[in-house]
């Protein structure tokens, strides 16, 4: 069917669609529709990117106990429009021996990934740009296509650090995606469909949000989406004091900028996930009857966004090594305990048919058990942590091997 | 019209280009490229058989298709395991220069 | 299937999956082929949507262009002092002529067979909860040897690169 014609708080739009429906073809308005979306959708990431630096350099000051910028306009609210004046002022360098043809592949290969995870969000009741059957995998499809981008952004600068870089990040990418994925199936069990419009159904219909059924499952993911979006504490990939500037070290001007863009445009759809997946996307227990759906849903957006910004500002940088038995060691059982707990929890709950209140129940089980696994892990992957490798000891028993008995015949 | 024909047809073409891939790279890598355009290849035509013949189940080649995509993501693994063993012994993953077994 | 849209997409993909699959085997760069192969992957995913085949296409995509690429990447960055410039063996042309040969026969055994084609083509409601379903009722089977399968082909790509006793004749 046409399932853009239902804007139903944007009237204005809905009845120039049944005009333009009435006089022309349906197809026409499929396609006017989607491109009407298609711009309605790209304009907010754009102008949530803009949003995005102040809002990151503002809040991550006061977290630091200073001022974020306030030269440029009153708050400094223009700050990113001085931001992107000089970004595009700059001069686009290429450097000689890189390769021709792959160098400007990436900034457009990474920005792909974050807008079509836009698509796939459910604004409203009958507001989704492409409500497909399979939208949650989508997503994590899509999002391993930003590991490649950042391969080939540091194999054609022809930069050994920009190879090191971006060969930290996709190892760290490809850890991360499998508690990814796993912590994303429970969700899909409980609410037995894969679309987020239909996730977001559930969570109406039983009228509470899986984020209390499901704590683990949203640790685990915030964690791994942290790391896929290489922010801190997991931000190795552009460590500024370690290695150059990683990937992009030979990206200048704006390429660097869209580097920098769709980075807060993932946290941007990454938050958009959680709000629709955890958080109940747009409904709010009945309020959305009064205030515009759209307006919740992206309220919640920034919130889980601030939530993002809060972790980049008081945590440090974890180690690589760190990073990677956090992933495999922990995330993973983790994750794998998660699903067949969340699996043992549906079957009781809707094959055995027991009442609504056993969802609290539930609540309290999960939470305990994370509880309980994250300090079992902890335990078990720390405990080799704190010991020093056994290379250099220089002060403790450093068995030197006894001389020999000095010879009396030989002693002067 | 896309008919089970056309579907076959481009799957054919593919296997084809797979297969000349597959025989005449140098590069040990090279020749796993061949081999995954042959089986994109058969899974193409899996999935249009799964749509347009008349079948008790016809979501049967689907399911193949997914095995066939995890053999292949198995298969690429070793292989390229392989690969990088055999360069840390010969230095060379040129298929014509591995030739210890020739006689 | 009369739906333009989908005639016309599937044209396209056509053409982009056939065109970069040609390139694979004509580019002079391995990265570049390697690139060039991941194109024909998402294109075939993109045949696999037009063909109702939407979650095989997801993880198509997932599998192919998230994983396996990444593989090759990989194996291609970790040898460093083999030559990256994708050339063919010498006798290259009749092997060319051969596969072109074994196209045309598939090509003329799909004309001639009379297949038994079902009316207007199957449809399918949701294909992920049927693919389900049949993963675990009659494929439960090769569903677990595929796990223990992935589950040997990781613990064999792990001791063959190990540093140390993994690959040489220790």
């Amino acid at each position: 069917m046409l399932p853009l014609l239902n804007w139903y708080d944007f009237d204005p739009i809905r009845e120039f669609y049944e005009w333009v429906g009435d006089n022309t073809a349906d197809e026409v308005v499929y396609v006017l529709a989607g491109i009407v979306g298609a711009v309605g959708i790209i304009s907010f990431a754009g102008l949530g990117a803009l949003a995005n630096v102040w809002l990151e350099r503002r809040i991550i000051g006061r977290m630091q106990v200073r001022r974020g910028p306030n030269r440029v306009g009153p708050f400094g609210l223009l700050q990113p429009v001085a931001d992107a004046i000089k970004l595009i002022q700059k001069e686009v360098l290429q450097p000689r021996a890189s390769d021709r043809a792959l160098f400007n592949l990436p900034p457009i290969l990474v920005f792909i990934p974050a807008m079509l995870t836009f698509s796939v969000f459910a604004w409203a009741p009958d507001l989704v740009y492409a409500d497909l059957n399979v939208g949650v995998l989508f997503i994590l499809a899509v999002s391993s296509v930003t590991s490649l981008a950042i391969f080939v952004a540091g194999w054609s600068s022809n930069n050994k650090y920009a190879l090191l870089g971006a060969m930290r990040i996709i190892a760290m990418a490809i850890s991360y995606e499998i508690p990814l994925v796993l912590a994303l199936l429970a969700p899909v069990i409980f609410a037995g469909t894969m679309s987020l419009a239909g996730i977001v159904d559930f969570q109406r219909e039983v009228d509470v949000w899986l984020a209390f059924l499901l704590p683990m499952s949203l640790f685990i993911y915030a964690i791994a989406a942290t790391a896929e979006l290489n922010r801190t504490p997991a931000d190795i990939g552009e460590a500024e004091s370690e290695i150059v500037a990683g990937f992009h070290t030979e990206y200048s001007g704006m390429k660097f900028g869209l580097f920098y863009a769709v980075e807060l445009i993932n946290s941007l759809a990454v938050s958009g996930i959680v709000a629709s997946l955890f958080f109940g996307g747009y409904s709010l227990y009945g309020a959305e009857e009064y205030i515009p759906p759209w307006l919740i849903f992206v309220g919640k957006i920034y919130f889980f966004y601030f939530g993002l910004i809060w972790l980049r500002g008081t945590w440090p940088r974890l180690r690589i090594d760190q990073l990677m038995a956090f992933a495999w060691k922990m995330l993973i059982p983790m994750a794998l305990i998660n699903i067949i707990v969340a699996a043992t929890e549906v079957l009781l709950w809707r094959e055995l048919e027991w009442d609504n209140w056993v969802l609290a129940v539930f609540a309290v089980v999960n939470v305990v058990l994370m509880v309980v696994m994250f300090g079992f892990f902890f335990r078990l992957i720390t405990r080799n942590f704190y010991r020093l490798p056994r290379r250099v000891r220089l002060v403790h028993d450093i068995s030197v091997p006894s001389l020999p008995a000095p010879d009396p015949a030989a002693s002067s | 019209m896309i008919d089970l024909e056309h579907v076959l047809v481009v799957a054919a073409l593919l296997f084809s280009v797979g297969l000349f891939v597959a025989l005449s790279k140098r590069n040990a890598v090279g020749i796993l490229m061949g081999i995954e355009l042959m089986l994109n290849a058969v899974n193409l035509n899996l999935i249009g058989f799964a749509r347009f013949v008349e079948s008790p189940r016809p979501i049967d080649g689907q399911v193949f298709s997914i095995f066939v995509i995890t053999v292949a993501a198995a298969e690429a693994a070793v292989a390229l395991a392989l690969a990088v063993a055999v360069y840390r012994l010969r230095q060379s993953i040129d298929v014509d220069r591995l030739n210890i077994l020739k006689w | 299937m009369e739906d333009t849209a989908v005639v016309v997409a599937f044209y396209v993909l056509v053409v982009v999956t056939l065109g970069s699959a040609l390139m694979v085997a004509t580019v002079r760069d391995l990265i570049h082929a390697v690139l060039f192969l991941i194109l024909s992957f998402v294109g075939v995913a993109g045949l696999y949507i037009t063909l109702s085949a939407d979650f095989v296409a997801v993880v198509q995509v997932l599998i192919y262009v998230g994983a396996i690429s990444v593989l090759m990447l990989f194996a291609i960055m970790l040898t460093p002092r083999t030559g990256r410039d994708n050339a063919s063996v010498p006798f290259a042309a009749p092997i060319g002529v051969l596969a072109g040969l074994v196209g045309a026969v598939i090509i003329f055994v799909a004309f001639k067979t009379e297949w038994a084609k079902a009316d207007g083509g199957n449809s399918f409601e949701t294909t992920a909860a049927e693919i389900g379903r049949a993963l675990l009722d009659p494929f439960v089977i090769p569903f677990e040897v595929a796990s223990v399968l992935l589950v040997v082909a990781m613990l064999g790509a792990i001791l063959l690169v190990r540093p140390g006793s993994g690959g040489d004749a220790g």
